[in-house]
This record gives structure tokens, C-alpha cells and sequence, in this order.
């Protein structure tokens, strides 16, 4: 069961990934990424870990995608494929090197093997998917990095309110 | 079941996320592109955390949410700015900085 | 005695360092009492030290002072060493003596120069120089001096720099002397090979003790090699044939430069370092021969060009090469010491006739054409007489210095077996009593051939300049008296003795008992020569006027032939000077410099121009394009750590 699910989603995942890449209107990519992220939290259930998938949902497709279809809808949303390409060369260079990407870590994917990784006794049965450890494991041993990522958000903040601020006109322009 | 294939998977939406950013023109587009990659990265952490039983993979997957989040809003606040001095949100029409 | 033997170079270096550093911001006075004064000093110095040294009893008189190991390369010792015995002070003495006297004159005849401090700092140098020259105690800190005077010397012809003859003589001095120092130099390698050191004491003292290794050689061994290597730097120095062409040039310097260091001092260097080498050169016979007949042959061959010369500076010159030249016949034929002694008289008169020159030239404005002087006796008195004497005592006339001087080698010559040596040499001192009182006729005698306007300015010098030229004049009067023939009957030859320590004379055939009337015979020979020419000057330029040009004109071809000096220079130029500037101008020039090394330069800058302008490219200001190497170059990472690593 847990196979044909994962397959289902990897799918849903990849084309979807596929399509952002494939549509000429970044707002038809934008959508086609608000699936992608959908069908990865439907795999975060399958990897036991509710949690994780509904903030998966609430902050990345629900706000960050949210974030993007504003900054979509205030510049120019549905503009086709603009100006002529200036290096056609990476039509063909992009792909390949993806590819070669590939190749070269594909090794490390196959042979994994889990017998060498350090494991805690809940491996394979144990319960990750608690809320409680979680929350125990980020407010004990990662306390500072949590402090520091709102600092990092602070500083986002402020920084996007200063590029975006609109240029006064001479005088009192409106 | 085994670890190895969400580790597939991650690499593909990896690939497939990189090709995006050389490829497309559309700054937005491109910081989508970027959003794959991450996605694939925690997907990545997930499958450990599951796999290992720990829970640290989790914890890492949320610090990379935030710092995707707010990574994006600087991203696409840029983009504004693009937008407004130069009229286009084309990757390519931005490239005073060369020789 | 000894004790204050450095201070005698280093006053007038102190003299030269404060004049050149500072001399521009110094009035004229502190200036010249700066030079006078070191030089003064200096002389003073050598006197206390002369004195000091005749104290000793005369086996003692051979001092080594040494001051510091200057070079120690494994083998090679060169130590900073000053050799004081009878010869070093002897020229000692003459150098300082004169040197400060002419320093005196310059006061006088420079005062109206823009570069006073330039000239008394590079004359201060010159005589620091010329005295490392002649206390030095090893070949090498005496080569020190000998380049340092060269240099001196190059400067000072040089002073008016403006002038671009003077340049060029400057150069041409400096270039002629060079590739003599070639011959010394390797003259001096040479003794180091021998002996392993270069001590003069060390060296001579190996010489005596090995009679084995270093006997009077027959033929050509290494002691006549080295003796001939280190005449070749000689006739550089002192400006015999071959080398002698830059003399004659060098009197575009200051007339105060050509008095001293173009008369007195500085081309004596070579005869000093000729006598030096006694040892050396009283075993080998063949290199004495060499220096003898090259000496004689100077000597005739430069009065000869002094019949025709019409420069009044231009005739000392050539007088000097040929008096040089008489030096040289007294080395060669192993009269040493009467080779110094003509040193030191020809120091007094032909320093005496420099400085009378300068003075004649000064009142004259400017005027150094003999044809265009006449009857100054009248404007010039003491110039006049001051000249006629030096006149008379370079013509050996008795009893001024020249007579005895010039007589002792002549003298020298034949009783030593070299008669032919010495029938020219009485004929050169016929031809120098001709030549010098045709120049005493034509400046002082006669009617006046200049211009209206130089006779408003013509005056006798002032007194800074005719005191130094009576002190001189005194000298040459009295001079000989040092060194008094046998024949005379009062006494031994003094200066002789004095400086038999110094010479290796012992091997050398001596003059032997031959009786001294006929010695007084050849005596009186010389003088009548001396005054046929005198007579014969008199008869030409003060009673028959005419006759001069008469004689020129029926001689036609040869009279130009010795006019233009035998066009010698003009040989050298078209054998070795305009073959050189060719080579270095096509081949060194255009070629290795301009071709290749600029080439190589200028490609590199150009190749990596044109290499960065391609490179460029890529940096094309295209995001996406960055990307994709940034990609490419983690991908090639990446393979290499995945599939080339096991």
C-alpha cells in the first residue's frame, strides 16, 4: 500500500515539478508548484510525519506560494515567452548537465546502505512522528538557531520593506 | 520500502529543479525553480529522520522552510525592483555587470 | 708617523664629500678654503710623514700599514694597506706639493664658474684618488686609485658639460684608459696565479727569495708576461703609443685639470706603477726593451706633432706624451730612479707651463690659438717670465730641473749599451727646446696678431694665480738640485739613493766605471742640442717671420700629414670606433634590444592582451550562463570524487 501511494505521489511530484518547468506563463508555474508542494506533503504522511506535512501545506503552499501570486499578479502575470533568448546554447547544455548531475551521485543513492548510519532503537517502528518530540528536540538542542531564525526573518522583513518602498516624486507627487 | 527510494525521487526533483533555474528566463520563474530544489532537499531530510528514527531531520527541514520563506520575500522584493527600473522581468536583459 | 698616514687621502675625500653635498648652497669662499684647505692640509701631512720617515735609518724605511681585511674570498685576501717607503714618499710629496698649489690657482682662474663647487669637490676627489694610488700596499687598492682617477679624470674634462666636445673627450679619455686597464688587470690576475696573494711586499720578497722559480728570464716567461700585461695598462694611464690619443683631447677640460692631472700626476701613475714593479721588470729584459723602445718612440713621435700644432694647450699635451715618453726610456733601460726624478721636474715645469697657459689664455679672453698672440711680455711679466723658465728647464738647459733630470736618462741610455735609444732621445730634446721656445716666441715675442678689442682686457692674472706660477717657477730652478750628477764632484746622486730601498736594482747591468769626463761630454752634448733648437726657434719666429709658412708651403704633404697629428685618430676611428657603433647599433641595438627583448616584452603584454580580450567574453554579465558553469564546475567535482576515487 505504502509503495502504490508513494508511486502515485512521486508522480504527481515529478510532473508537477516538470510543469513548472514546461509552462510559458509564470503564473500557470507558479500553480503547477503549488501541486508539487501539495503532493510532497502527502509523501512527509507517508514518512509518518503529520506535523511536518501540515506545515508543509500552512507555510510553504500556503504562504510562500501565496507570497508569489501577488508578486505574480503585480508584474505582468501572463506575458509569454519574453525577449529572444541570449544563450540558446543552455537549451541543450542545461539538460545534459542535469543528466550528468545525476549520474554522478546516482551511485551514492543505490547502495545506501542503512546498516552503516547510527540508529535509535525506534528505527523503522518508532515513533517520529510525535509532535512532542519534535517540539522537545527543537526547543532543547536547537534552541539559538530557532532565537536566530527570527532575527533572520526580522532582518527579511525590514529588508524587503526598504527595496520595495516606492521612490518619492518631486514634491509632493502622488 | 527502503530509504533508497524517496532518495531517487529527491535527486530527480533535485535535477529537475536546477535544469529550471539555467533554463528559464523569467526571474520569478527561476526563484520558483529554486523552491524545487528545496523542497527536494527536505524531502531528503525527511526520509532520514524517518529511516534513522531521529527527529533532527525534522527539525532541519523547519529551519530550511524559514529560511526559504523569508529567502523568497527577498527574492521576489528584488524582482519588484527589477520590474520597476527596468520594465522586464527578464533574466538576460540584466547583465550590465559584465567587462 | 704613520699614525696619521689615512688622514692624507681622507682629508681631501672629506674636502670632495662636503663641496659635492652641500658646495651648491656655500659661498665661494668657504668653498675654495673647504678645498684649499684639505689639500693644504694633505700636504702637510706628507711633509711631517717625509720627514718623519727619513728619521728612520734607511733598511727601515718600508712601512705596511694595515687597516682592515677588506676582501677575504677563500683564497683571495685583499687587505686596505698603505705602503710608505723613499718612492711613496717621494710621490707623496709631488702629489700633495703640487696638487695644493694648483688648488691655489683655481681660486683664481674659476672664480667667475658656475659649478665652483662641482669643480673643487671633483678635484678634491681626483687627489684622494691619486694618493690610494700611491700608498697602496697591494694591486688592488692600487687599481682603486687608478680607476679613480680615471673617473676623476672623466669628470673633470667633462666639466663643461654643455659643450658636447667636451663630452666626447670625457668619453674618449675615459674609453682609451679603459682598455688599458684591461692589460693591468689582467697583469694583476696574473701575479695572483703566481704568488697567490697580491701583496706588493709579499710578492716582491717571493720574487728575490726564489732565484729557482724566478730567475732573469731569457725569453718570455711569466714574469715578462706579467710586466708586459701591466705596461699595457701603463700606456693607457700614461698615454704612450698606442693609447695615447686621449691626451691631446682632454684639454678641452679646465686649464687647472690639465695642469694636474694631465701633466703632473695623474699619467705619471704609470710610470709609479712601472717603478713599483722593479722587481718584476728587472727580470724580464725583453718587457724592459718593450717599455724603452715605446718610450723613445713616444717620445720622438709626439714632439714631432708638437712642431706643427698651433693650440696652445694642445702643444703641452703632445709635449707631455713625449716627455712621458722619456719616463718610460729611464724604466726600461733600468734607471728607475732617474725615471722618477724626471717625474718630479717634469711635475714643477709642466705644471709650471699649464698654469702659465691658463694664465696667458685668461688674459686673452678666451684665446687659445698661438697664431693669434704675440708680444704679451709686456702685458703679462710674470706670466712671461714664470714661462721661460719652465721653457728653459723642459729644454734641459743647466742649471734648471729639467737639466738634470733629462740628462741622467739620456746618460742612462748609453752607458747601459742602447746608443740608438739614445740618439733619439737627443733628438727629441732638440725637437722640445725647438717646439717650446717657438711657443714662448709666438705667445710673448713678437708683434701683436690680436684683435683691438682683446688688447682692452689683456692684464696680468691676479695674484691667487701668479703666486702658484713663481712657487712653481722657483721649483724648477731649484728641483734638479736633488739629484746632482757624480760628475759634478759634489757628491753622490741623492735622490738616487734615497730611493735605492724601493727599486730592485741589483741585477741590472750597472753603469760601470766609466769615467765621468765622458760622461760630462755627453752632458755638454745635450746641451748644445738644447740650444741649437732654441737658437734655431729664434732664428725661425723672431727674425725671419715668414719663414714658418715659407717651410710650410714647400712641405706641402708633409706638413699636413703632422698638422692632423698623423691622423692617428682618424685611423682608430675608421679601424675600431665606427665598426663598434655599427655593431651596436645594428646588431645590439636594433636587433637584440629593440627585436628581441622589447619584442619579448611587449609580445608577453601584447598575448596576454589579446588572451584576456577572449577570456573576457565570459564574463558576460548573463546570470543563467554563471550558473551553468557554476553547475559544470561542482559536476566535474563530483564525478572525479565519485568514479576516480575508489
Amino acid at each position: 500500500m505504502e509503495t502504490l501511494f508513494f508511486y502515485i505521489l512521486g508522480t504527481v511530484a515529478l510532473a508537477a515539478a516538470i510543469g513548472v518547468l514546461a509552462f510559458r506563463r509564470v503564473f500557470y508555474s507558479a500553480v503547477a508548484l503549488i501541486i508539487c508542494l501539495t503532493a510532497v506533503a502527502g509523501l512527509y504522511l507517508l514518512l509518518n510525519a503529520p506535523f511536518m506535512a501540515a506545515v508543509q501545506i500552512i507555510v510553504y503552499a500556503g504562504a510562500i506560494m501565496v507570497l508569489f501570486l501577488f508578486v505574480i499578479m503585480l508584474l505582468d502575470p501572463f506575458s509569454g515567452a519574453i525577449h529572444p533568448d541570449k544563450l540558446r546554447g543552455l537549451r541543450v547544455i542545461g539538460p545534459l548537465l542535469g543528466i550528468l548531475g545525476l549520474i554522478a551521485i546516482f551511485p551514492a543513492l543505490r547502495a545506501y546502505d542503512l546498516g552503516m548510519a547510527p540508529r535509535s532503537p525506534q528505527a523503522l517502528t518508532g515513533d517520529t512522528s510525535s509532535v512532542e518530540l519534535l517540539a522537545e528536540t527543537l526547543f532543547n538542542h536547537y534552541l539559538l538557531p530557532f532565537e536566530v531564525t527570527s532575527v533572520l526573518i526580522l532582518v527579511a522583513i525590514i529588508g524587503v520593506v526598504v527595496l520595495a518602498k516606492r521612490e518619492k516624486q518631486d514634491g509632493h507627487g502622488h | 520500502m527502503d530509504i533508497n527510494h524517496y532518495l531517487i525521487l529527491s535527486a530527480l526533483l533535485f535535477t529537475i529543479g536546477t535544469v529550471g533555474v539555467i533554463l528559464k528566463r523569467n526571474v520569478i520563474s527561476v526563484l520558483l525553480c529554486i523552491e524545487i530544489m528545496l523542497n527536494a532537499a527536505n524531502l531528503s531530510f525527511m526520509a532520514f529522520s524517518r529511516y534513522l528514527g531521529q527527529v533532527h531531520g525534522q527539525v532541519m527541514v523547519f529551519f530550511v522552510m524559514v529560511v526559504a520563506a523569508a529567502e523568497a520575500a527577498v527574492g521576489l522584493a528584488i524582482a519588484i525592483v527589477l520590474y520597476r527600473n527596468r520594465g522586464t522581468l527578464s533574466v538576460d536583459d540584466a547583465d550590465t555587470m559584465k567587462w | 708617523m704613520t699614525d696619521f698616514l689615512w688622514l692624507i687621502p681622507l682629508l681631501p675625500l672629506a674636502g670632495s664629500a662636503i663641496n659635492g653635498l652641500i658646495g651648491r648652497r656655500l659661498p665661494k669662499p668657504v668653498i675654495s678654503l673647504v678645498a684649499c684647505g684639505s689639500a693644504g692640509l694633505s700636504f702637510l701631512l706628507a711633509a711631517l710623514t717625509f720627514f718623519g720617515l727619513n728619521s728612520l735609518p734607511a733598511a727601515e724605511r718600508h712601512i705596511v700599514e694595515t687597516y682592515f681585511t677588506w676582501i677575504a674570498s677563500g683564497d683571495f685576501i685583499a687587505e686596505a694597506q698603505f705602503l710608505l717607503d723613499p718612492l711613496s714618499a717621494v710621490m707623496l710629496l709631488v702629489v700633495t706639493g703640487v696638487g695644493f698649489v694648483i688648488h691655489i690657482y683655481s681660486i683664481g682662474y674659476m672664480h667667475a664658474e658656475d659649478g665652483y663647487y662641482r669643480f673643487f669637490a671633483y678635484l678634491n676627489l681626483f687627489l684622494f684618488s691619486m694618493l690610494i694610488l700611491v700608498l697602496a700596499g697591494n694591486f688592488l687598492l692600487m687599481f682603486v686609485g687608478w680607476e679613480g682617477v680615471g673617473l676623476c679624470s672623466y669628470l673633470l674634462i667633462g666639466y663643461y658639460f654643455e659643450r658636447r666636445s667636451a663630452g666626447d673627450a670625457g668619453k674618449k679619455a675615459f674609453i682609451v684608459n679603459r682598455i688599458g686597464d684591461v692589460g693591468f688587470v689582467l697583469g694583476v690576475l696574473l701575479i695572483f696565479l703566481t704568488f697567490g696573494n697580491i701583496e706588493f711586499t709579499r710578492v716582491f720578497h717571493d720574487i728575490a727569495a726564489d732565484t729557482q722559480r724566478f730567475p732573469v728570464e731569457a725569453g718570455a716567461g711569466i714574469l715578462t708576461a706579467i710586466a708586459l700585461l701591466l705596461f699595457i695598462g701603463a700606456t693607457g694611464k700614461s698615454a704612450q703609443i698606442p693609447l695615447y690619443v686621449w691626451l691631446p683631447d682632454a684639454m678641452e677640460g679646465p686649464t687647472p685639470v690639465s695642469a694636474l692631472i694631465h701633466a703632473a700626476t695623474m699619467v705619471t701613475a704609470g710610470v709609479y706603477m712601472v717603478v713599483r714593479c722593479s722587481p718584476i721588470f728587472s727580470r724580464a729584459p725583453i718587457a724592459m726593451e718593450v717599455v724603452a723602445v715605446v718610450g723613445v718612440i713616444t717620445a720622438l713621435f709626439a714632439a714631432t706633432i708638437g712642431l706643427a700644432q698651433t693650440d696652445i694647450k694642445r702643444l703641452l699635451a703632445y709635449s707631455t706624451v713625449s716627455q712621458l715618453g722619456y719616463m718610460f726610456v729611464a724604466a726600461g733601460v733600468g734607471a728607475f730612479s732617474a725615471g722618477i726624478f724626471h717625474l718630479m721636474t717634469h711635475a714643477f715645469f709642466k705644471a709650471l707651463l699649464f698654469l702659465g697657459a691658463g694664465s696667458v689664455i685668461h688674459a686673452m679672453s678666451g684665446e687659445q690659438d698661438l697664431l693669434r698672440m704675440g708680444g704679451l711680455r709686456r702685458h703679462t711679466p710674470i706670466t712671461y717670465r714664470t714661462m721661460f723658465i719652465a721653457a728653459l728647464a723642459i729644454s734641459g738647459i743647466p742649471p734648471f730641473a729639467g737639466f738634470f733630470s733629462k740628462d741622467e736618462i739620456l746618460w742612462s741610455a748609453w752607458s747601459r749599451g742602447h746608443s740608438i735609444i739614445w740618439i733619439l732621445g737627443l733628438l727629441t730634446a732638440g725637437l722640445t727646446a725647438f717646439y717650446m721656445f717657438r711657443l714662448i716666441f709666438l705667445t710673448f715675442h713678437g708683434h701683436e696678431r690680436f684683435p683691438e678689442e682683446t688688447r682692452h682686457h689683456l692684464h696680468e692674472s691676479p695674484p691667487s694665480m701668479t703666486l702658484p706660477l713663481v712657487i712653481l717657477a722657483i721649483l724648477s730652478v731649484v728641483g734638479g738640485l736633488v739629484g746632482l750628477p757624480p760628475w759634478l764632484h759634489l757628491g753622490a746622486n741623492q735622490f738616487e739613493h734615497y730611493l735605492e730601498p724601493s727599486l730592485e736594482l741589483a741585477l741590472l747591468p750597472q753603469h760601470g766605471a766609466v769615467s765621468h769626463s765622458v760622461e760630462f761630454t755627453f752632458a755638454v752634448i745635450s746641451v748644445v742640442v738644447a740650444l741649437i733648437g732654441i737658437a734655431l726657434a729664434r732664428w725661425i719666429y723672431l727674425k725671419r717671420p715668414g719663414l714658418s709658412d715659407t717651410i710650410a708651403a714647400r712641405m706641402g704633404r708633409l706638413y699636413r700629414l703632422v698638422f692632423r697629428k698623423y691622423l692617428v685618430d682618424e685611423a682608430y676611428d675608421f679601424l675600431f670606433v665606427n665598426p663598434t657603433v655599427k655593431a651596436s647599433t645594428g646588431v645590439l641595438w636594433r636587433t637584440v634590444d629593440i627585436a628581441v627583448i622589447d619584442g619579448a616584452v611587449n609580445g608577453t603584454g601584447h598575448s596576454i592582451r589579446t588572451a584576456a580580450g577572449i577570456l573576457r567574453h565570459m564574463q558576460s554579465g548573463l546570470i543563467r550562463s554563471y550558473a551553468a558553469w557554476i553547475l559544470a564546475g561542482l559536476l566535474i567535482m563530483l564525478l572525479y570524487l565519485t568514479f576516480m576515487r575508489a
